[in-house]
């Protein structure tokens, strides 16, 4: 395997680092990178100027700014370029961005150390004064090439727009007009960067740069590459995780029209051909006999059964403070609930998919790139190359939710197995057929969570146990040194170890099964998308017992932590708590709310909904306020939330991958449905104004949807939901 | 050879006549607009137009149109609705992943072009075959919504 790691303490002490935060690093303009739609690296026209990593400025004014994330839906592109625009002064209009190729020496996640890579809701974060900083060192030099040019002092000039002028000598030149002379300054070593009262672009409205091209059909996914000689691979999967190809009959399906080729790789057997259906229809055509004396057979009831039993006893200490023994021992009333998470598939509407071909020094990949640094060195591992000798193209990904950032490379590699399996002698795109994709694994973890409150004479919560049994996402990864500390997995306790109330006992451990052969992975929120719901729908039935007020009891265990709090208030004043609900006809209805602070991000939602006699839910509305540090771009903030709630809905009432004596039992979106148009409830967003650092907002939204829908219900119909995704039939009247 | 009537150009196709009517658009054509999502029309992001009316590309074989016209993304903005709410998508930044947007639009576009005012209920009735993972389905109602504003 790669001897990639990820470097850093952890993801909850990177406000207090700013990692090395070095500006900028010459570049050639010969290397320039490649960008989504293209299929090559070409540079559109003429570069001048060229001050970083981040910027170039071609003679005709164009602004091409390069982004060192993945573009999945998340709007980073836009979000990075906002940043370096601003302090370029830059006109939006002329703004173009491309992805950054695979070079971790200069397009590192600064929270990751030397690796780079899209993931934790971190790319604002750890870009936010690198790429400040890069847009001011382009238009210092602009200045500086102006002021000789013109002959006046640097200080009297102003830079609006992509217009540098002197309004004294009424002199001004565009962008393009000084790109050359600006290329033969030096690189400032101090820059200033912008009052935050002087932003004309950060925290207004920069609209998205991918709009036009994701609504007339241009922009350029993996799926959409087309390279001469391509040969399309779809192969045929182990039905069992661990099982192996016994033996095969290819002849049927070489007879297919179209189809090239047939060749065992590691998982399974690849067809090639010439196009995807005639590789499809081979691969149907495919007998293949399979290996499973090794593979994993337990059904999601048995693994259920087996994580009860394990939360019986007392598992590694993720949190503790205080004694919570005596406390329950002298508690007037105990609470206790215990939950059950399925695995989730993270179903992007892209299947997975990667193009790759071998070349004279190394190998090229076309990939919504989310873990550059990671596939790099798992491919120069593969193919005995170095890591740089592995060039990636990052495109457009259509969707990932974190599947395309595996930690063991998976889908990379398998692409990687083919080429190599056909002696490199065509161009191969891999494509995972939408079953293939919802049976590969990877998946959200299931999770078993009990939960213990004890409420003493005066009626404050005085013990609060917490223990969660689940597989661990980063053991045998690059990410384990960063994520793994004393036996405890931060993303399997993130959300339940950090618990803002102010308790005077708690104790929240972790069993960490590890025979469980299903493959794991973050899953939008990671950690977070099942400890708010336990925490925050135990926490409303405390209440509830206790004889509280949720919100008001939350506020008052939250002194420490001005910013739960304010978020809280805010969605509790701007959806009316504590109004009552106007009433509809047959219907039960309530309201409920949630609290969660994830990635460093706050979010409290406000759900209201609707229960019909036969338990059929509507979420109606969902009031959400979100603290994510300086809004960068906040129509952004809203679309994520807006999306995050309907990917977290869709989770709750639908989301659920079963197993069945070891066979994944859904395949497509008739089994494994996502929220429909219909289903969406009205979602008002508010932002907390904030001179904090920008943080995470792509996740943020997620967690908190499901545990305030579940209070809600509560609200309703007085009943508890436990056990995700919901049943109808236990809400019936 | 087979002949395919697109977006108003005619296209020599060597394919079998079982070929969904999407994969001779990705991989013989190479209009891409079109996407891929799921194979049994139960996503709704390869819709495209037969004769003005919207189908999943994914289950209509090539076969079954010949002789049709067929109208792809790529050809959305020749109607004045399809400009409209292409528009209105821009307008309202809908897009976020934008794989399944496609879809989205050519169904929007057909829904506007049966019914220049509708309501919410139409909207979720018409878009209802269209799956987006983002869930930017907020921004879609409200796209629909302005792009018929526009057009009244």
């Amino acid at each position: 395997m790669s001897d990639f790691r990820i470097e850093n303490v952890s993801r909850r002490q990177f406000l207090q680092g700013t990692a090395g935060l070095t500006l900028a690093f010459a570049l050639p303009a010969s290397a320039a990178p490649a960008g989504p739609g293209k299929a090559g690296g070409e540079v559109v026209g003429k570069v001048n100027f060229e001050p970083n990593a981040f910027l170039r400025i071609g003679a005709d004014g164009s602004v091409t700014i390069i982004s060192k994330h993945l573009e999945m839906g998340q709007g980073t592109y836009t979000g990075l370029a906002t940043m370096l625009a601003e302090e370029l002064d830059a006109d939006w209009n002329k703004v173009r961005i491309e992805g950054a190729p695979a070079d971790a020496s200069r397009y590192n996640n600064l929270f990751w150390g030397p690796a780079q890579g899209t993931g934790g809701s971190t790319a604002m974060a750890n870009s936010w004064e690198q790429m400040r900083k890069a847009g001011a060192a382009g238009r210092f030099m602009l200045v500086q090439a102006a002021a000789k040019r013109w002959q006046v002092p640097a200080s009297e000039i102003a830079v609006r727009d992509g217009i540098v002028s002197h309004s004294k000598s009424r002199r001004k030149a565009g962008f393009g007009e000084l790109a050359q002379a600006a290329g033969e300054e030096t690189i400032p070593s101090e820059l200033t960067l912008k009052h935050p009262r002087d932003f004309r672009l950060i925290g207004k409205h920069a609209p998205r740069k991918d709009s036009a091209d994701k609504t007339n059909g241009k922009a350029i996914f993996t799926q959409d590459i087309q390279l001469p000689g391509m040969l399309v691979a779809v192969v045929a999967h182990p039905p069992r995780f661990g099982g192996k190809v016994k033996s095969f009959d290819a002849k049927r399906a070489l007879k297919v029209k179209g189809v090239v080729e047939v060749v065992q790789i590691d998982n399974g057997v690849a067809v090639l051909a010439k196009d995807t259906w005639s590789a499809k229809k081979g691969r149907d055509a495919l007998s293949v006999d399979w290996d499973e004396s090794n593979a994993f057979k337990l059904g999601s009831e048995e693994i259920f059964a087996r994580y009860r039993e394990l939360a019986q006893t007392p598992g590694a200490v993720a949190a503790q403070q205080g004694n919570v023994e005596p406390a329950f021992a002298a508690a007037k009333t105990v609470v206790s609930a215990a939950y059950d998470f399925p695995y989730l598939a993270h179903a992007a509407m892209e299947p997975l998919n990667c193009v790759m071909r071998q070349t004279a020094d190394g190998c090229e990949v076309w990939n919504g790139e989310q873990l550059h640094t990671g596939d790099q060195h798992a491919l120069a591992g593969f193919f005995g190359i170095q890591p740089e000798q592995v060039k990636i193209h990052m495109l457009y990904a259509g969707g990932s939710f974190g599947r395309r950032a595996c930690s063991k490379s998976d889908y990379v590699l398998e692409a990687a197995q083919i080429v190599k399996a056909t002696g490199g002698k065509a161009p191969i795109k891999l494509v995972w057929l939408r079953e293939d994709d919802m049976r590969a694994g990877y998946y959200r973890p299931a999770f078993h969570h009990t939960l213990e409150a004890a409420i003493d004479a005066s009626g404050n919560i005085s013990g609060w146990r917490h223990r969660l049994v689940g597989q661990s996402i980063t053991k045998g990864t690059g990410f384990e040194g960063m994520m793994i500390k004393n036996g405890v997995d931060v993303t399997s306790v993130e959300g339940a170890a950090n618990l803002p109330y102010q308790l005077p006992n708690l104790l929240v451990d972790l069993h960490t099964p590890s025979d469980i052969g299903v493959p794991v992975l973050w899953w939008r929120s990671v950690g977070s998308s099942h400890t708010a719901y336990s925490t925050e729908t135990f926490f409303d039935q405390v209440a509830q017992v206790a004889g509280k007020d949720p919100v008001a009891l939350r506020l008052s265990l939250l002194q420490k932590h001005p910013r739960h709090a304010g978020v809280l208030k805010l969605a509790a004043e701007k959806a009316g708590w504590g109004k009552p609900l106007a009433p509809l006809a047959g219907m039960r209805r309530g309201r409920g709310v949630a609290l969660h602070e994830s990635f460093n991000s706050y979010v409290a939602q406000v759900a209201e909904v609707s229960v019909a006699a036969d338990g059929s839910l509507k979420v109606d509305r969902v009031v959400c306020a979100v603290d994510c540090g300086v809004a960068i771009n906040p129509d952004n903030i809203r679309s994520q939330v807006e999306g995050a709630i309907g990917f977290a809905l869709t989770a709750m009432l639908n989301g659920e991958i079963t197993l069945k004596e070891g066979r994944v039992e859904q395949g497509n979106f008739d089994t494994y449905p996502l929220l429909r148009i219909g289903e969406m409830p009205k979602v008002e967003v508010y932002i907390v104004p904030s001179a904090e650092k920008p943080t995470g907002i792509g996740e943020p939204g997620v967690p908190p949807l499901a545990p305030a829908v579940a209070n809600a219900i509560a609200a309703a119909t007085g009943k508890r939901i436990t056990r995700l995704p919901l049943r109808t039939e236990e809400l019936r009247a | 050879m087979l002949q395919l009537n697109v977006n108003g150009k005619l296209y020599p196709l060597d394919v079998e006549p079982d070929t969904p009517l999407l994969w001779a658009l990705r991989d013989t054509l190479q209009l891409t607009g079109t996407k891929y999502g799921c194979g049994v029309a139960q996503c709704g992001a390869c819709t495209v137009f037969v004769d003005g009316s919207p189908q999943r590309a994914c289950v209509v074989p090539v076969s079954a149109v010949l002789g049709r016209k067929i109208t792809t993304i790529e050809a959305a903005d020749g109607s004045r609705v399809g400009k409209a709410v292409q528009a209105a998508w821009r307008k309202l930044d809908v897009v976020q992943c934008g794989y399944c947007q496609s879809g989205q639009i050519m169904s929007a576009v057909a829904l506007l072009q049966q019914n220049r005012k509708p309501s919410d209920a139409d909207i979720d009735a018409a878009m209802a075959g269209n799956l987006c993972r983002c869930a930017t389905y907020v921004r879609i109602r409200a796209a629909i919504h302005e792009a018929a504003k526009q057009l009244a």
